[in-house]
């Protein structure tokens, strides 16, 4: 008798629905099996009309992120067995997104958000090439690479109650990127982005619930990233306060 | 949310609605929600003191009734719940503190139970100092 | 640039009161909600706490006790209401109500320290 898993999956179809249903559908149940090897075998077996994301299938690209019994999880990283043999699996789009058809979302209103904080390196004045290149140590290296990993799974955007409850919320991630550059020592567009996320939807917004940091995939701790981001501008306000005038920005860069 | 019409060139996106219950969908978020309410009980506690300076103020008669009303069991419940949230506040206060303000030493991160290890001795200390300066003469 | 907003001065004296509330303010519930009501501790006597209130240490002490942690009240539960109650759009009254009785909390702790 072969073991079976049942997955409950949000179907949701624009030219005929008003709302998503579920659906279900019995699956092998294989060892080394994760959701997205499930939600392939649905689309090849049992229904091709299954719409959703995926890529690398190794947990590297963030196409894959859907909402596990409740849970925002990369759906090749998750293992069937997690769930046991006999369980009912229930797979709906990223919470907080709205949502195109079945297990798409619309990434559009977070790619505006990301672009909106500027994560590039920003330069004020670029040295000659006869300069050579920017040397970074190790230490200034791990001043935002925990930061870098970020792969733009948007997972944390479905685990933050604050991007549901504030649509114009800029979010975890692009919060975190933002800080993954104003740490960068060969960036010197901290105050530019300060000027842009020191508001009630950028940083102030965030209060420190935590989950974005709990569901996060690659360990980005983007909570500890906003937390750090506020501290750093509450320390500006007070600069600017008690200098109002003549403060100079970024220009102090130690170049090694 | 008003239904514009699917159209070939643009289907129409379901937007689900945020309950206001929302807090109630795990037990992570109502245990945030209830760490912000810790706020409530510190509130609390600083009306008490105000209280009690005041019953200072106001002669021995009056400290003798605000303790004595301090003993009845309606207020007894109220206060071991306000102080169980104040420790919900003290420790995940302690917990998150270091993710706010990383420390590095020697170039490493310093793990983070080693930085909040301090404020809890910090807390013992300090607690046992007030106690010490109100119990020293009773 | 813009100059930062000014959420940055309420967030300090959310993180101000938050410290001053985790370290001092659950001691002060236990005496004198728990311990000297319940009997495990012997109640000091009206002299004593007297005089220990009136020292000028104790009146700084009891001024930041009783005025930092409101603000941290504040500034949390204005956040909690936004979140929980989803009352955005009546925003100028939980700021008041929050921030209108921290500094109302600060004022009276100010004015019974003065007088004692």
């Amino acid at each position: 008798m072969a073991d079976k898993i049942v997955l409950e999956i949000a179907r949701y179809a624009p030219e005929t629905d008003e709302k998503p249903s579920f659906q279900s559908f019995e699956v092998p149940f294989r060892k080394e099996w994760v959701v997205l090897d499930a939600l392939n075998h649905i689309k090849d077996k049992l229904d091709g009309s299954l719409t959703y994301r995926w890529s690398c299938r190794m947990g590297v690209c963030g196409s894959c992120g859907m909402m596990v019994n409740g849970e925002p999880k990369l759906t090749c990283a998750t293992f069937l067995s997690s769930y046991g043999n006999g369980a009912k699996v229930r797979v709906e789009p990223l919470r907080y997104f709205p949502v195109i058809r079945d297990l798409v979302t619309a990434l559009s209103d977070f790619l505006v958000k990301l672009q909106s904080v500027k994560p590039w390196l920003i330069r004020k004045d670029e040295p000659p090439l006869s300069a050579g290149e920017f040397l970074q140590t190790p230490e200034q290296l791990d001043l935002y690479k925990q930061f870098s990993m970020c792969i733009n799974c948007t997972l944390c955007y479905a685990a933050c109650p604050v991007v549901g409850l504030e649509p114009s919320f800029v979010g975890p991630a692009a919060l975190a990127l933002a800080q993954r550059y104003n740490m960068d020592n060969r960036d010197q567009g901290a105050q530019e982005r300060l000027g842009l996320l020191a508001h009630p939807e950028g940083i102030w917004g965030c209060t420190f619930v935590g989950e974005c940091t709990r569901v996060c995939p690659k360990h980005v701790d983007p909570a500890g990233a906003i937390q750090q981001y506020k501290l750093k501008a509450a320390l500006e306000w007070v600069k600017s306060f008690v200098l109002p005038r003549g403060h100079d920005e970024d220009s102090t860069e130690v170049r090694s | 949310m008003t239904n514009l019409p699917s159209t070939e060139f643009h289907p129409r996106w379901y937007r689900a609605r945020v309950s206001t219950y929302w807090w109630m969908g795990s037990w992570r978020y109502l245990l945030f929600i209830l760490r912000e309410l810790t706020s409530v009980a510190v509130a609390w506690s600083v009306v008490l003191t105000l209280l009690l300076l005041r019953a200072l103020l106001n002669g021995p008669e009056a400290y003798s009734r605000f303790m004595h009303r301090m003993q009845s069991p309606w207020m007894i419940a109220f206060n071991v719940i306000a102080f169980c949230f104040l420790l919900l506040h003290t420790i995940t206060w302690f917990n998150l503190a270091p993710r706010a303000m990383p420390v590095r030493v020697g170039g490493k991160r310093v793990p983070e139970f080693l930085v909040a290890a301090p404020n809890y001795v910090l807390w013992v200390v300090a607690s046992a100092a007030i106690a010490w300066f109100v119990l020293r003469a009773s | 640039m813009s100059k930062p907003s000014n959420e940055g001065f309420f967030w300090l004296l959310f993180s101000a009161g938050g410290v001053v509330a985790a370290v001092f303010i659950p001691i002060h519930l236990f005496l004198f909600g728990l311990a000297f009501p319940l009997g495990w501790l012997p109640q000091p006597s009206y002299e004593h706490l007297l005089a220990l209130a009136q020292s000028p240490l104790a009146k700084m002490y009891l001024f930041v006790l009783c005025s930092l942690p409101l603000f941290h009240w504040a500034h949390r539960f204005r956040f909690t209401v936004y979140d929980g109650l989803q009352v955005k759009h009546l925003n100028e009254v939980v700021l008041v109500f929050c921030y209108g009785g921290a500094v109302l909390g600060t004022l009276v702790s100010g004015y019974v320290l003065l007088r004692m």
